[in-house]
């Protein structure tokens, strides 16, 4: 291939991603993909869903670090989108934690309204 | 691109632009960045901020669907069998696909391989139409059954025109008396809840405010297919100027931040998949 060194090589501050590494994440997201709709046959009660979002979750970060370039890129760009991962992450938690406590509450009034 | 205006005051032409004329000043340059490398680097944080925005607005919907989740899980494991699990997988495969060929055209602009770059950005864009065109399929079939959001929801599905692939069947008790009559026995809180409210009942086993789902459904995936249409126009735009010749490996920044944009919309497609079309 042509391209033998352009692994290395940096245009206008950017990293040219080999095309193997962009296949072998192509395959590796199909073959995800595939394990995540098998997962779907088992029963683990409440683990097939930790299991989704575990297997989603590697997808995203295979996406994230290598088509998206954070794998080479300066980590300022991957410390941003950590932060915003982190934001959500306290966002959906910190709701959930709420609604654990106050939803048995809540549906009783619906329930009963008084 | 040089807008020197008339009105630039004599002193800015003597000192920050003079080199600028010498001819050495490259023709992708916008004339407040020192170098390429830096208005790449700014144009790239900008995209990423922006991505940012995008992570916290579909998060609103993700936190109404955990919310919802937790409070009522029999809503999500009933309505789900409506979903097609094949036409998801599929669609799953051809964004993976599109995000695939995305990345493609962002290193064959670096390598200034014109012909590779228009070729990945056309196959992103057959891919991004294949994908809405499957959503559309989908889409239609859950009008035609009535399968909407509250409010609107009024299901009307036979076992013949079921595409769940897995029990409760929504039987209507017209076609089949004898399911109609072990209901009544089999009646859990939820469904009599239902009936006493005055909603339906002649499906078994639906759960109350089942129609909240397919809310949480159209409002999710419809947002996302806004955002695939949003990124069709911007590769279309990329195309344009790809065929006009304007990228190569010292000026491909467009590519990159539209390429990033475009894997962030198939990543939230990678949870989309699994939490709406996966229940178990």
């Amino acid at each position: 291939m042509a391209s033998q060194h352009a692994g290395q090589a940096h245009h206008a501050g950017g990293h040219v991603v080999p095309g193997y590494v962009l296949v072998a994440v192509f395959i590796a997201l199909l073959v995800l993909t595939a394990l995540t709709v098998a997962a779907t046959w088992i029963d683990l009660g409440s683990g097939n869903l930790l299991v989704a979002i575990g297997i989603a979750t590697v997808k995203a970060a295979l996406v994230a670090l290598f088509f998206m370039h954070l794998r080479y890129d300066h980590p300022f760009y991957g410390i941003v989108f950590t932060v915003a991962l982190l934001f959500l992450a306290l966002f959906l938690g910190l709701t959930l934690v709420d609604v654990r406590q106050t939803f048995p509450e809540v549906q009783a009034a619906i329930e009963n309204p008084v | 691109m040089a807008t020197h205006s008339v009105e630039v005051p004599e002193q800015f032409h003597q000192t920050g632009e003079q080199e600028h004329h010498a001819g050495e000043h490259p023709a992708h340059l916008a004339h407040h960045f020192d170098s390429m490398a830096q208005q790449f680097a700014a144009g790239k944080l900008g995209m990423w901020i922006f991505l940012v925005t995008e992570i916290l607005f579909f998060g609103g919907l993700f936190c109404a669907y955990a919310v919802y989740r937790a409070n009522h899980p029999e809503v999500f494991v009933y309505a789900h069998h409506f979903l097609h699990k094949n036409l998801g997988a599929l669609n799953t495969a051809i964004l993976i696909f599109s995000s695939f060929t995305m990345a493609w055209a962002v290193r064959a602009a670096q390598l200034g391989q014109q012909q590779t770059l228009r070729l990945c950005l056309i196959i992103t864009l057959l891919c991004a139409g294949a994908f809405l065109g499957v959503k559309y399929v989908e889409y239609r079939q859950k009008w035609e059954h009535g399968l909407l959001w509250a409010g609107w929801y009024h299901p009307h599905v036979t076992d013949a025109e079921h595409h769940g692939d897995a029990p409760p069947k929504p039987v209507s008790p017209v076609t089949s008396p004898t399911a109609g009559k072990a209901t009544t026995s089999q009646h859990t809180p939820e469904s009599t809840a239902a009936a006493t409210a005055g909603e339906r009942s002649e499906y078994p086993g639906e759960p109350r405010l089942a129609g909240v789902f397919f809310s949480i459904y159209f409002c999710m995936t419809g947002l996302h297919a806004l955002h695939v249409i949003g990124g069709m126009i911007a590769i279309t735009w990329l195309l344009i100027r790809a065929v006009q010749g304007v990228f190569g490996p010292e000026y491909y920044g467009p590519v990159d931040y539209v390429g990033l944009y475009w894997h962030l919309v198939d990543m939230i497609w990678i949870y989309l998949f699994p939490l709406l079309y996966l229940i178990h």
